[in-house]
């Protein structure tokens, strides 16, 4: 450290009193206007916001896809939409559930609540963070870009070939897919490293590991899974992409390649997906359970045994999906082994729960009951998993309308109630207001009876040999009246999401003021102001225990020494969480979005030739080292 | 005020190896690349295994290149480490000195990587094993020519007034990264050279 720069008078935020240090660290965290600023931002919680807002829209755009297909089943015999456009929905739908809304809205609320949760004053790399959400966004953009160009992928969410090789396939849709996923691959893995790092490094001094709350374990463990699960995909991605662009031969068996290939590394992603989707939601019950029954999580050691559990046994049930391909018999009783085993971590984690709430004093304001909602639903999803999971029923049902019944049920029960009880439990940390109850409740009477009502009667579709992915069906099969039930309860179902949505807007102008902590939570994001200021605490809280705001009263400790002039946070030890650097936070800065542009141009650019790869390198390249190039002499210190 | 305090004021701003979170943030990326080169090579031998003459008639690849390359890698650990010793150190002159020829290393590696390209006998559009090759070797590639081009920025870096403080500690990083691209070589050598000449 040079001397000149040690001399320099430096105010600390023990020099301070709260109302001069809670201004100047606004002032030093805070984020510029006009646009230049808004795309330089680099602040977690507008990041998180954005990409959260950005997942909605993608919800509503995917579901507005399956009422399209729903009113088109309705009825047999039906000619709303033809047998292609039809497969174009389903892939649409598919895809941007599961790519688009499924895993970034698990980002969404990590990036803006992780760094709160542990007591810290931005994310790991907030940079990168900023760089990881516009990539997402132009991912997302050029696939919907595409299809409203008619350059419609129609193969399903999971592209398999030799369906989507040149042959079959010879429009650009699958191409456009594929550079999607790699996108938003991209961003998620982007996101993963930030929250490892940002958990393991950058937690609250006092914040010891058996002191992380749930809800940051679960986090941890999702981005390990993202860490080990995305880069298959990826590499499937460009496979696939290459083959179509540059003519390798990896899938194509008369050069030696084979087609299985291209399973093996979509399931090796695709199964572990599954948990990537639903991990945020098992943090999200976690955090509303703790709260809502004034008692922490019963069990700490055991849920995070089992969440470690899950993020390994996630893996192991890849190749089940390959039943119907046929395997060596060993090799499918594991599997069937390993589908069976991930009930038992999933069911510790509900008993869990369930003995929380059972122990505690439940308050039923509408966060707690979609996670009630959730138990329900979640279980059946489960019941008829086991079932798909025993080999013989799986090839029987498999590609029926069973199989469509069984995952909604998991990915909606397991994402979308819980997703929704977050969003009545966060709304009024973000916002400042807390949403209306009484709009909240009916809302759950529609979403509840609206998903049922639309999923249930597809199990008994499934069992009468419903196939999935026929645009219509003859009225001979007799498969009409469950059908029109199915589509009546879709309408309710999305009708639950416009009235979701109008409770937020209406609140967010005149909801009730919901002040610091409105439920009265235990968790250190509601320790500062809703909604928090750029820097997010004014001081840095110290923990003396797991549930910081209901054991540490007036036991109030915080950290002092950091600057105030200049981006500093507090980097701890891993166990322990010893306090052991003052490193400092990156500032704000338009070159991440300069180099997600520069990136997604070349990307759009090779899907017509190789040669934009070539020529967007180098531009790629010049902008990262602007990125990375110190501005000001202080960023060396 | 009724609160303590726990005096943070005089802590470091920078530190070495895993104290610090850019160590935590490069281990992250090589365990995710390290995933996807094993499943590149997983990839690779599925296809060997259950087909056995799906490289068809192709030759092996020639040793030359692919010999002075990886001699060439694994020699550059030496100076790498030295960087890191020397960064911990903080002694300016070495690291300069250090970096710039790990840069040239570097340049040198990446000619040696085209000379293997182009002396391939299959052409990615030959057949499966011809694309994996290229797969493989590319995907590497990319790594050398990342981690070169962050050490030439680095250098550079270290010449101007910014080559302070934690730029020391930025340097230690990139040596702990080119650790990674040196590891991450050897088994692809042994897969892509020498696997097939049993
Ligand atoms: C409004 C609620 C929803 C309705 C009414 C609905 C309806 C449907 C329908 C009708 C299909 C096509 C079945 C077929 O023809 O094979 C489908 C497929 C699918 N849905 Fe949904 N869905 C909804 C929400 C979701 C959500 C929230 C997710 C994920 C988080 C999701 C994921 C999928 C996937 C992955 C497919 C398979 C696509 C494929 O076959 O390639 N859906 N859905
Ligand atoms: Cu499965």
């Amino acid at each position: 450290m040079s001397p000149a720069i040690e001399e320099r008078h430096e105010t600390r935020d023990t020099d301070l009193g709260d109302e001069e240090l809670r201004a100047r660290l606004s002032r030093t965290w805070g984020s510029a206007r006009g646009l230049i600023g808004i795309l330089s931002t680099v602040d977690h919680k507008i990041i998180g916001i954005r990409y959260a807002v950005t997942a909605f829209v993608f919800l509503l755009a995917g579901g507005i896809m399956a009422i399209i297909m729903r009113l088109q089943l309705a009825r047999p015999d039906s000619h709303l939409v033809d047998a292609e456009l039809y497969n174009q929905l389903f892939t649409m739908h598919g895809t941007t559930m599961m790519f688009l809304f499924g895993v970034p809205v698990g980002e969404a609320f990590a990036v803006y609540l992780v760094p709160l949760m542990v007591g810290t004053r931005n994310i790991a790399f907030p940079r990168l963070n900023a760089f990881s959400y516009y990539v997402y966004l132009f991912g997302g953009l050029m696939l919907w870009g595409g299809f409203a160009l008619s350059i419609r992928p129609d193969v399903g969410w999971f592209s398999y070939v030799p369906l989507a090789n040149l042959n079959f396939t010879p429009g650009k849709g699958p191409d456009y897919w594929a550079q999607m996923i790699t996108f938003t691959e991209v961003a998620a893995l982007a996101v993963s490293v930030e929250i490892v790092v940002t958990v393991l490094k950058q937690r609250a001094p006092g914040m010891t590991l058996d002191r992380i709350p749930l809800f940051v374990w679960t986090m941890l463990v999702h981005s390990f899974i993202i860490i080990f699960a995305m880069p298959a995909i990826m590499l499937a991605s460009s496979m696939l992409i290459m083959e179509r662009l540059v003519g390798t031969q990896f899938f194509n068996p008369d050069a030696g390649g084979d087609p299985l290939l291209w399973q093996h590394l979509f399931w090796f992603f695709g199964h572990p997906e599954v948990y990537i989707i639903f991990l945020p939601g098992t943090a999200f019950v976690s955090a509303i359970v703790a709260t809502f029954s004034r008692r922490p999580v019963f069990g700490y050691l055991p849920m995070v045994l089992s969440l470690i559990a899950i993020g390994f046994l996630s893996f192991g049930l890849w190749v089940h999906h390959m039943f119907v391909t046929g395997l060596p018999e060993i090799g499918a009783a594991f599997f069937t082994a390993s589908s069976m085993a991930i009930a038992i971590p999933n069911g510790v984690q509900i008993f869990c729960w369930i003995a929380t709430l059972w122990d505690g004093k439940p308050v039923l304001k509408t966060p707690l009951i979609f996670v009630l909602g959730f138990f329900f639903i979640f279980v059946a999803g489960g019941l008829s998993g086991v079932m798909l999971a025993s080999v013989p029923i799986d090839t029987q049902v498999h590609d029926t309308y069973f199989v469509v019944a069984h995952f909604h049920y998991v990915l909606i029960g397991g994402t979308v109630f819980p997703l929704v009880a977050a969003v009545y439990y966060w709304f009024p940390k973000v916002t400042g207001r807390l949403m209306d109850e009484r709009l909240g409740k009916w809302q759950f009477v529609l979403a509840f009876c609206g998903f049922n009502i639309t999923f249930f009667p597809m199990h008994l579709l499934g069992l009468h040999g419903m196939p999935r992915r026929v645009y219509t069906y003859p009225a001979e099969m007799g498969w009409g009246g469950l059908n029109l039930l199915a589509s009546a309860g879709a309408l309710l179902f999305f009708a639950s999401f416009l009235l979701m949505l109008y409770n937020m807007i209406a609140s967010a102008r005149s909801g009730a003021l919901a002040g610091d902590n409105p439920w009265g939570a235990d968790t250190l994001e509601w320790a500062t102001s809703s909604p928090p200021q750029p820097q997010n605490f004014d001081r840095i809280p110290c923990v003396t225990s797991g549930s910081p705001l209901w054991d540490q009263g007036d036991d109030n400790v915080v950290v002092g020494g950091l600057k105030v002039d200049e981006r500093e946070l507090v980097v701890t030890s891993i166990r322990e969480a010893r306090p052991d650097i003052r490193e400092e936070s990156p500032a704000p800065s338009i070159w991440p979005f300069l180099a997600a542009f520069a990136t997604a141009v070349a990307f759009i650019g090779s899907i017509y030739t190789p040669w934009a790869i070539t020529w967007g390198s180098p531009v790629v390249a010049i902008v990262l080292v602007a990125w990375f190039w110190p501005k000001t002499i202080e960023e060396n210190v | 005020m009724a609160r303590s305090v726990i005096d943070v004021s005089g802590l470091p701003t920078y530190a070495f190896g895993s104290r610090v979170t850019p160590w935590w943030g490069t281990f992250s990326f090589c365990l995710l690349e390290g995933t996807g080169f094993a499943l590149g090579i997983g990839g690779y031998l599925y296809l060997a295994v259950t087909n056995k003459d799906w490289a068809k008639d192709a030759v092996p690849l020639s040793l030359l290149w692919s010999a002075l390359f990886t001699l060439v890698l694994v020699v550059s650990a030496l100076p790498n480490f030295l960087i890191k010793r020397a960064a911990t150190r903080e002694s300016l002159r070495s690291v300069r000195l250090l970096l710039l020829i790990m840069s040239a290393v570097g340049l040198v590696l990446i000619g040696l990587r085209i000379m293997e390209f182009s002396a391939l006998p299959v052409r990615w559009s030959d057949n499966a094993y011809g694309s994996f090759v290229w797969l493989l070797l590319g995907l590497h590639g990319v790594h050398v020519l990342t981690d070169v081009a962050d050490t030439l920025v680095l250098t550079v870096l270290m010449f101007t007034r910014h080559g302070t403080g934690k730029r020391f500690s930025d340097a230690e990083d990139n040596a702990f990264y080119w650790y990674f691209v040196v590891l991450s070589w050897l088994p692809l050598y042994a897969v892509l050279y020498w696997l097939p000449r049993f």
